[in-house]
């Protein structure tokens, strides 16, 4: 069920459905909703791999970073917890729950941490991780892991948010993590068609990185570019997948540069040049910079993407919209999914739905209220 | 000239020229066209008569021809063959021993080095991925040449730029090495393309001011026509370190070519040789470029983007990065294969290594350093049609310079003479009967005809590629394959062996 990641492909290649929810209310609910959404898509999918992200997982432990590993076998698993304990001070760890399901014969072993950086004694150690940053802690963490750990996989690091994916269809993927039990406020969910098959529990989706999860239709065929600038930005590209890309490009553009998510979308799906010489003065010149800088942050070839971030959702298809995306609501739900069948399959008397255009990003957010009751005031969440 | 055979150090013409006496009318074209004296009429027996040795294989007569009665071919090796002592080492021999002096060559390097262009194959979208079709969707290779800040800072403007409709442009070559009507006709093609064309170091004839908007203005080690109002006319400043196709020595232009209206251009007297030393005499350290550029933009009030030429030679990747770090907006680096107007033979074929491994070693160097994204690389050298162009780009160039293959667009056969001032297509001359030639209103069209081909090209290659904008291609080294390429190349290229 593992295969040599640094085998020579590229990348995978691969075409898929996607679907996810959120209510801006902060509203919980079950992942039915969402299990039944996606597999509305069966055909989208060829089993090789499907996968959740739920978001408001663990209220309990919100104030924690969850990270949920998975391990080739109890090898890899007693490396990394040693590792793991010189880095964290994990309040809680764990198994997580699954159950026997006729479909999937064979599955690595699923852990979660729940845990804060701790500072660290070693001095070669102290620069490279500081406590006192915290989010670039985790992500080096996740990444060293990744890189050096034989046979485990880091596949999710957020607060509050819990990624369970795997191969398998999505309904035998949700029914071995029990998806129905979790409960949660934004949820995304994938369905995957892999022309090419390294059989790998990591490189199914949702990709995730600190608060970022990302379910992505399409291929990316800006991809050898996009892996070249962010190395320069030392982020280890290790899962040779393009939707990793777009989990540490949001990483580098949101969090590190500054940019918020509707620059990030414009940088990543810019309007044309010949449009942005029709905009006024200083529209044109705010996308002007962020082409030019960016440029080699832009997604080219076809994709369509949801993306899970702290206290919202967005949507987003390429700028000729080569992948399709749909858009609906119903009072403070709203859902966004690769088909229409996708959404007025599980939600009946929308309020809206709608077909968004090529390259413009459909941002939901939770409520000011509800973000400031679960994040905190100071504790900000994206500027969009 | 003398016409008595050297017997000791007897070369053997390079070609032979054959006229059909059945098929030739006596027109005397190829009489008033060859400039190189090559050709005669004998009026008391109606009959044209060539002299071999005078003939430097440029075909002009032979496209003159009415008739099409001239054929010129190229002599086979006159002496017995040897393969470790080719002709070219025997003549080159003879020659050095005949004539006392190191011969003088012009355009690129002419030895059999490896292609590296011709061993990378690009790729093309097939179902997982939808091709692009150009002609129905939008395409875009607009490019800016100059600094990028790291990442987006508020309320804070770009640095100084130029904005390029197509990542080409013309490289460097000199108002005195080409023809007031060829950098006419350059200048017009580039203002229709929306491009630029360089300078060269000869400073700018003031009826060329005109091109001001699309100009690189050069300053190299001779400072010739360098003054405020030149760097002022210019969109951007170059100063070049080195050229590909003489790294390590300054510019050449023969007295014979240095005509009254040269003179002034350049700002020295008419008829002397312009010799650019080989080092600035004011750059021996990366502190003191360091100085000049920043010189020339405290004199331009940082309008305009400063971008440093060298020639790609062993540890090219090293300095380009101290380079990126000494101010400059751009690198250009020429490679080996680079043309030149006049270079001493030894080293227009010795010294320099191909741009292919010289950008990919620069664009990886400075992409360790975490600068790539700061600067721009701009790549020549050789850049023969599109295909090497866009493979320039998916190494990591910004926008590649052409040099030949503009000529060949005014009418060049790379028959080698530029540096005789001979140039019997009168690009390459300040002789106002040859130079007449070159017709600007035709041949500004010819090369505006090829910037729009290329970029037409261009569109449709990265069309399959499945990609819509030239920068995911930039760098892009993922749509590139090598075949024939060992390991070390393939490593150094930073590209995969087709197949995998
Ligand atoms: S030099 Fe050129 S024009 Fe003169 S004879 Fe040779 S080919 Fe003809
Ligand atoms: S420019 Fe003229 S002299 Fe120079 S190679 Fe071309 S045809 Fe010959």
């Amino acid at each position: 069920m593992f295969i040599n990641v640094s085998n020579n492909l590229p990348r995978d290649i691969s075409g898929c459905g996607i679907s996810g929810f959120i209510n801006t209310n902060g509203r919980r609910s079950s992942g039915r909703a969402c299990v039944d959404s996606i597999c509305m898509m069966r055909d989208r999918g060829n089993g090789l791999g499907a996968g959740f992200a739920v978001y408001g997982a663990y209220p309990e432990f919100r104030n924690y970073y969850a990270i949920h590993i998975i391990y080739q076998d109890n090898k890899a698993r007693e490396e990394t917890e040693e590792y793991l304990s010189t880095k964290l001070s994990i309040v809680q760890r764990g198994g997580i729950p699954t159950k026997k399901t006729k479909n999937i014969q064979s599955r690595p072993l699923f852990f979660v941490y729940f845990g804060k950086p701790r500072a660290q004694s070693d001095v070669a150690e102290i620069d490279e991780f500081r406590e006192d940053q915290e989010d670039e802690f985790i992500v080096r963490l996740a990444m060293k892991i990744n890189e050096n750990i034989k046979g485990a996989y880091v596949i999710s690091s957020g607060k509050n948010l819990g990624v369970f994916k795997g191969i398998g269809f999505p309904e035998d993927i949700a029914e071995m993590f029990m998806i129905d039990d979790y409960k949660g406020y934004c949820w995304i969910a994938h369905n995957r068609y892999p022309t090419n098959t390294p059989g790998w529990w990591g490189g199914a989706h949702p990709f995730s990185v600190l608060d970022w999860s990302v379910v992505h239709n399409g291929e990316i065929s800006s991809y050898g570019i996009n892996k070249r600038y962010l190395e320069m930005f030392k982020y280890n590209l290790n899962l040779k997948t393009d939707t990793e890309v777009i989990s540490y490009l949001l990483d580098l553009l949101v969090r590190r540069h500054g940019l918020s998510l509707k620059e990030a979308a414009l940088a990543f799906a810019p309007p044309f040049w010949t449009q942005i010489e029709k905009m006024n003065t200083d529209q044109k010149n705010k996308i002007e910079k962020i082409r030019r800088i960016y440029g080699s942050a832009m997604l080219n070839g076809p994709f369509a993407i949801l993306v899970g971030f702290k206290g919202g959702l967005m949507g987003l298809s390429d700028r000729i919209k080569l992948r399709p995306l749909v858009v609906g609501q119903k009072g403070d739900t709203t859902y966004m999914a690769s088909e229409e069948s996708a959404i007025v399959g599980v939600v009946k008397e929308l309020d809206r739905i709608w077909s968004p255009n090529a390259g413009e990003p459909v941002i939901a957010k939770l409520k000011p209220a509800v973000s400031a009751r679960l994040f905190g005031k100071s504790n900000k969440t994206v500027r969009v | 000239m003398k016409w008595f055979k050297k017997v000791h150090h007897y070369l053997p013409p390079d070609f032979i020229l054959e006229r059909a006496d059945d098929l030739c009318i006596r027109c005397k074209a190829c009489v008033t066209q060859c400039s190189f004296d090559a050709n005669f009429y004998d009026q008391k027996r109606n009959f044209i008569y060539t002299l071999q040795q005078n003939c430097v294989g440029c075909n002009r007569c032979v496209a003159y021809c009415p008739t099409e009665a001239i054929v010129v071919k190229n002599r086979p090796n006159p002496f017995r063959e040897h393969s470790h002592w080719g002709a070219y080492y025997i003549s080159g021999i003879k020659r050095r021993a005949y004539y006392g002096g190191t011969p003088v060559k012009s355009m690129g390097n002419d030895r059999p080095f490896p292609i590296y262009w011709d061993k990378l194959l690009l790729n093309a979208s097939q179902v997982t991925n939808p091709s692009i079709d150009p002609l129905r969707e939008p395409m875009e290779l607009r490019t800016y040449i100059g600094r990028r800040p790291k990442y987006l800072k508020k309320g804070e403007a770009l640095p100084p730029s130029i904005m390029l409709q197509t990542p080409i442009m013309i490289g460097a070559m000199s108002y005195g090495a080409l023809s007031f009507n060829s950098v006419e006709s350059i200048g017009r093609a580039v203002t229709m393309a929306g491009t630029f064309f360089n300078s060269g170091e000869g400073g700018l004839s003031r009826d060329h001011y005109k091109f001001s908007k699309h100009v690189i203005v050069q300053v190299a080690s001779g400072r010739f026509g360098v003054h405020k109002e030149y760097l002022d006319i210019g969109s951007a400043i170059e100063i070049k370190i080195g050229q590909g196709a003489k790294p390590g020595i300054g510019g050449h232009l023969p007295g014979e070519k240095v005509s009254e209206s040269i003179s002034q251009a350049r700002m020295i007297p008419k008829g002397t040789d312009a010799l650019s030393p080989a080092p600035h005499h004011d750059i021996y350290s990366i502190e003191d470029l360091r100085q000049l550029i920043y010189a020339l933009k405290e004199a331009t009030r940082y309008s305009k983007p400063v971008i440093v030429k060298i020639a790609a030679v062993h540890n090219v990747a090293a300095i380009a990065s101290g380079i990126a770090r000494s101010g400059a907006d751009a690198i250009s680096i020429d490679g080996f294969k680079g043309g030149t107007g006049a270079a001493p033979e030894i080293i227009r074929n010795h010294v320099g290594i191909p741009i292919e491994l010289a950008l990919a070693a620069v664009d990886t160097r400075l992409r360790q350093e975490g600068i790539r994204n700061e600067v721009s690389i701009i790549a020549s050298g050789g850049i023969r049609g599109s295909a090497d162009a866009i493979k320039a780009i998916a190494l990591g160039a910004d926008a590649v310079y052409i040099g030949t293959a503009a000529l060949i667009t005014l009418g060049c056969t790379l028959c080698q003479q530029c540096h005789t001032g001979r140039c019997a297509w009168g690009i390459t001359t300040q002789d106002p009967f040859l130079s007449k030639r070159v017709n600007p209103d035709i041949m500004s069209e010819h090369l505006y005809n090829l910037f729009n081909v290329w970029s037409l090209e261009l569109k449709e290659i990265m069309g399959a590629m499945g990609v819509n904008s030239i920068e995911s291609l930039r760098g892009n080294r993922l749509h590139l394959r090598g075949v024939g390429l060992s390991d070390r190349d393939l490593e150094i290229l930073g590209v995969l062996p087709a197949g995998e």
